[in-house]
């Protein structure tokens, strides 16, 4: 059983460092803040830590995040559960080792949470009671198993009201261990009942279950077989009737699926999965149906597979749209089934658009950006410059190439290339382009002339010196081919 | 499996459809089409009727849109294309010619061209990252309506599945190498069956690559040669500056029509090619040794 305790109330949204209380009308209802504690008047508090962050403490939204955490923790084990108002309880109980031990899987929490933006404290122990006054009293950690609540700590480790502690103070306790070693039955008759069955969940002797969140409702789909399945045809089969009951329980939920796996469970024990994604929220059967048929591939059956699950990973809402209506004309095509397909066959990356960016250096006026994406269709008229010719074909990166040509700035009266003699029979330049210095500041003087020029046969090239052409701090003057017309 | 059907469709001209592989540089020797008498108008709607029946016949029976074209927008040239243009779901090549075969740049400039006097989306399918944005939309291709594909050595599969999609207005690939005939034709049932324009830019590390003249099921074979353009400005040779590029179009392979060779002013900034002034009116040699 694992408990862990959090900063209360660090979130994103806050630079970490600064002293963060919230508060309920004019009192503290959460600290974070040294040298203060929940309670005090708020002019009091701000008196004794100046630059103090006040927030509206929101104990309802606290309690939403807090079991969102709750069910992202499930990733650990099968039962977790909010401890309001700043811990998490998991129950890790056998699920341990698949995360490298207790103390690998308590690390590994700990970061993921920084990651967040959460400072969280955790501990492993053997019972509730001990983990959550490790975490919250000590220094946290894995207590070893059969160890019981270390005596040392505070009373409030032991989770009773602030007035019960004070007169146990008053009394001479202000540690656990005294307290669990004198006679029960003065201390109920004087407490209650609770005491007392705080004092039996530290020591294990009353088992305290905890009460799990569900884990979100997925969508997903299996089929099993009688008979071992091998054949793509037959896999095509149980696909088509997947996807069509995954793709009736998104319609119910108003969703689209964005990301799916489809896992192959082989007679052999092991399992395979094919993963698709989609570039907006789809819930067309035969889409989702050919996608994966066509990584079908991928496949091993090896001795066959008794059965297939699709799950949903990530859904998204999706509503109805109304279909084009005859009066505006045919609907804008849906280019979206097509770049699912050619993103899942070839990665996000080699499936692009062009957009333009205001940059002089030709490398740099362009930027790849996603098909769907909203800035790469609107770029309407805001055009590269087009009195510049530009290239249709550029050479990344630009070739050198030898020049003879009159400086400071005519046109090349012959280059070679590739070992290969053109000489120059029209030419058009230069053209210069200046460094961007005020992006960086290597660029302050450099200098590039461009020359669009045609050669004997016709072909047109794309040349630049590096150099204005007199000056030898704009660049070492030699030239390079840049592209072809 | 499919054969391209090779059916005469002129009188008194011998069974020419395959007769168009790679024309040497001089193209004017292959004679350009000119008929030396016009012929009588029952003839003529006889022949038109024969053509739609061929065309329906090789047309693969499930083709949904009816035969559109897209004209080139001279004339000359547009008269020897059947259909009076570059026809929609259908395959084309363009390659270009000599030293500029490796980058295409001409080549790519001409497709450019076609596709911007399209409506709507293009796939463009690259086996390399050499293409330069700016310079297509200097040819009147807008970088919003084009869609660019990285494929590798799987350009031919994803054209094909371009092609599949009615929403896209043309599909370009430039794969490298050979290409079967049974990928070209499988390339050209797919553009036919949407309608959709395939174009394919061939390109090869050596001048005259054997592998881009190997028969193929494309509709229309070009070659965009580069020829020394005029001074930028006639009155004043000596002007430095640069003018409007000049092509040779070699038309070398034409299913249904003939072969041809024109010179032509290089795509403006719409993508309109032009007539070139000095030599507009000058016969096609062609006619001269007629």
């Amino acid at each position: 059983m694992g408990s862990k305790g959090l900063r209360p109330f660090a979130g994103p949204g806050r630079s970490p460092g600064l002293p963060l209380v919230t508060v309920t009308g004019r009192t503290l209802a959460a600290v974070d803040a040294p040298g203060l504690r929940p309670g005090m008047t708020l002019a009091l508090a701000q008196a004794l830590v100046p630059g103090l962050v006040v927030r509206v403490a929101d104990p309802a939204g606290d309690a939403a995040e807090l079991a969102r955490l709750a069910q992202w923790c499930l990733r650990y084990a099968p039962l977790a559960a909010p401890d309001r108002p700043d811990g998490l309880w998991i129950d890790v109980s056998g699920t341990a080792h698949l995360h490298g031990g207790e103390a690998a899987l308590l690390r590994d929490l700990v970061e993921r949470l920084a990651g967040q933006g959460l400072r969280a404290r955790a501990a492993v122990a053997d019972t509730p009671a001990v983990a959550h006054a490790v975490a919250r009293y000590a220094a946290g950690g894995v207590v070893p198993p059969g160890a019981s609540m270390p005596g040392d700590l505070p009373l409030e480790a032991l989770r009773l009201s602030d007035v019960v502690a004070a007169e146990l103070r008053l009394m001479g306790f202000d540690r656990i261990g005294p307290l669990a070693a004198v006679a029960r039955a003065p201390l109920v008759r004087r407490f209650g009942p609770l005491l007392a069955l705080r004092l039996d969940q530290a020591a294990g002797r009353v088992f305290e279950p905890i009460v799990p969140v569900a884990p979100a409702a997925a969508i997903q789909a299996r089929l099993g077989f009688v008979e071992p399945l091998a054949t793509a045809e037959a896999f095509c089969v149980v696909i088509a009737r997947l996807v069509a009951m995954v793709c009736a329980d998104l319609e119910r939920a108003g969703q689209g699926a964005r990301r799916l796996e489809l896992r192959f469970e082989r007679v052999d024990g092991s399992a395979q999965a094919l993963r698709v994604g989609t570039a907006r929220p789809v819930r067309d059967a035969r889409h989702l149906g050919r996608m994966f048929e066509e990584r079908l591939e991928q496949v091993d059956p090896g001795p066959g597979v008794e059965a297939m699950r699709l799950a949903v990973a990530v859904a998204e809402p999706l509503g109805f749209v109304q279909g084009a209506s005859c009066l505006v004309g045919p609907a804008a095509p849906d280019l979206a089934p097509l770049v699912d397909r050619l993103v899942n066959r070839l990665g996000e990356s080699l499936v692009y658009r062009i957009a333009v960016v205001e940059s002089d250096v030709p490398e740099r006026s362009v930027r790849r950006t996603g098909v769907l994406s909203p800035g790469g269709s609107v770029c309407g008229s805001a055009c590269w410059p087009a009195d510049w010719p530009r290239p249709v074909r550029l050479l990344h990166p630009p070739q050198p190439i030898e020049v003879i040509a009159l400086l400071p700035d005519h046109p090349p009266v012959s280059f070679t290339w590739r070992q290969v003699r053109h000489r120059v029979r029209h030419a058009d330049g230069p053209e210069r382009i200046a460094g961007e210095w005020w992006k960086r500041d290597r660029e302050w003087f450099l200098v590039r002339d461009y020359f669009r020029i045609e050669d004997d046969d016709g072909r047109r090239f794309w040349l630049f010196r590096r150099g204005n052409g007199s000056d030898a701090g704009t660049g070492d003057m030699r030239w390079f081919l840049h592209g072809f017309f | 499996m499919f054969m391209p059907l090779v059916i005469p469709v002129r009188p008194g001209q011998s069974a020419s459809g395959e007769r168009s592989q790679a024309i040497p540089d001089g193209a004017s020797q292959d004679a350009a089409p000119a008929p030396s008498r016009p012929l009588p108008a029952a003839q003529v709607a006889t022949i038109a009727q024969l053509r739609a029946r061929i065309a329906r016949i090789e047309r693969s029976h499930d083709a949904a849109a009816p035969a559109r074209s897209l004209p080139l927008g001279i004339p000359a040239i547009d008269q020897a294309l059947p259909g009076g243009g570059i026809a929609l779901g259908a395959l084309h090549e363009a390659a270009s010619a000599g030293a500029d075969t490796e980058h295409a740049a001409a080549a790519t400039l001409f497709v450019a061209g076609l596709l911007a006097r399209l409506d709507g989306p293009v796939l463009w399918v690259l086996r390399q990252a050499d293409l330069f944005a700016p310079g297509l939309a200097g040819a009147g291709l807008q970088p919003n309506r084009v869609i660019f594909v990285e494929a590798g050595k799987a350009v031919l599969a994803v054209m094909e599945e371009g092609l599949r999609h009615a929403a896209l207005a043309a599909v370009v690939g430039e794969p490298a190498g050979r290409i079967s005939l049974v990928a070209s034709r499988r390339l050209h049932l797919a553009a036919e069956r949407t309608g959709v324009l395939a174009i394919l830019i061939r390109r090869s590390a050596s001048f005259d690559d054997p592998a881009l003249a190997t028969p193929s099921a494309a509709v229309t074979r070009w070659r965009i040669a580069v020829l020394p353009s005029p001074p930028a400005l006639p009155e004043a040779p000596e002007t430095p500056g640069l003018g409007r590029a000049r092509w040779r179009l070699d038309l070398t392979r034409c299913r249904g029509g003939e072969p041809g060779s024109w010179i032509a002013e290089a795509c403006d900034a719409a993508g309109r090619l032009g007539l070139v002034p000095d030599i507009a009116d000058r016969p096609h040699p062609s006619r001269l040794s007629a």
